[in-house]
């Protein structure tokens, strides 16, 4: 079954970046962008979303906010954080929110890492 | 504003894009070496002349500015500043020592703590910024200016060609702490030409999609 990701930065280039690390292994996934939050959250009203990569540093809610949304709207979702700003809170606070967190620039090990496990968690909750 | 359109939507894009990694690389060793959290605001990136520069850093602070300054040279040359007002800078010197000292230990640790913070942000994120553009730059020692907009953007020499600056800005501030500041890079048009280039080959790259060929190009 096909899989939607939603992929929001406010950065076209970070989004095309983006979707250039998915194509090798995770080019069926259909890709739903957003350039912020409130677009985000429109998104998922349209559609199912079974992974969300977020940019942390967005004008408007930052990706934590958002993440804290999403999380609250669907308690199992795969959330990945992404920032170059790897200082301890906000680690720690994409971890209390149940993000992974992942460097920019994204590398393909790291993404594919990360959506090995959003694809293990969404075939268990299907099953 | 009349800002001149050297790059494309998607080159300053890529850009802010490419500033933004930087910066956040560098806002987290700021943040060990002054043990509280560094918020940066959201890059904005702008083409506007020298005088429109001076005139956006006016509109929001003071004449009694520090900057720390430093050249860059390679494939694109430019300064880049960090600017913050001049009462903020003895804050930050509490920031970086811990706030054992006394005041006129820290005045005189003042230039120190100023040249070295500048160092952190400046050359963290000029270094990501080269790497990832795959090019080398060369950077110059930093040198502490006093003064106001005016004065850090008409440094000698005067630029060769085009009197074209980049201003981008981004706001950090230390949590708990009163010090905030901006990040401003200057580059003249030939830099900038030579720029455009660069990021058409990083955005291909990045993207694995190949740019709309520059107008005229080949």
């Amino acid at each position: 079954m096909a899989y939607n990701i939603l992929i929001v930065d406010d950065s076209k280039l970070a989004r095309l970046a983006v979707a250039k690390a998915l194509r090798t292994q995770y080019g069926d996934w259909s890709r739903l962008e957003a350039a912020n939050a409130d677009e985000a959250i429109a998104v998922t009203g349209q559609s199912r979303i079974d992974a969300a990569l977020l940019d942390f540093n967005m004008p408007g809610r930052d990706g934590l906010v958002l993440a804290a949304e999403l999380r609250a709207l669907d308690p199992d979702l795969p959330i990945g954080l992404l920032s170059a700003n790897h200082q301890a809170e906000i680690v720690s606070r994409a971890q209390d929110v149940g993000a992974t967190f992942l460097t920019k620039p994204l590398t393909e090990a790291a993404l594919n890492a990360f959506m090995a496990v959003a694809l293990a968690r969404r075939a268990a909750a299907e099953r | 504003m009349t800002s001149p359109e050297v790059l494309d939507e998607l080159e300053l894009d890529a850009f802010t894009e490419l500033v933004n990694i930087g910066v956040s690389r560098a806002a987290s060793s700021l943040r060990e070496m002054v043990g509280e959290q560094v918020h940066l605001s959201v890059p904005t990136v702008v083409m506007v002349s020298r005088d429109e520069a001076i005139e956006i850093l006016q509109r929001t602070e003071n004449d009694k500015l520090v900057a720390v300054h430093q050249i860059f040279e390679g494939d694109i040359t430019g300064r880049v500043l960090l600017i913050f007002p001049e009462l903020k800078s003895l804050e930050l010197v509490r920031a970086v020592t811990g706030g054992e000292l006394s005041l006129e230990d820290i005045i005189e640790l003042e230039q120190e703590a100023v040249a070295e913070t500048g160092n952190i942000i400046l050359n963290g994120c000029l270094s990501t910024i080269a790497n990832l553009l795959q090019r080398s730059l060369k950077m110059s020692l930093p040198e502490i200016l006093r003064g106001s907009a005016p004065d850090f953007f008409n440094l000698p020499p005067p630029p060769e060609a085009g009197d074209l600056a980049m201003f981008l800005y981004i706001n950090f501030a230390i949590q708990h702490r009163d010090i905030t500041g901006y990040i401003a890079m200057l580059m003249d048009l030939p830099s900038l030409e030579a720029l455009k280039l660069i990021l058409r080959e990083f955005i291909e790259r990045t993207t694995g999609e190949a740019a709309s060929k520059p107008d005229g190009a080949a």
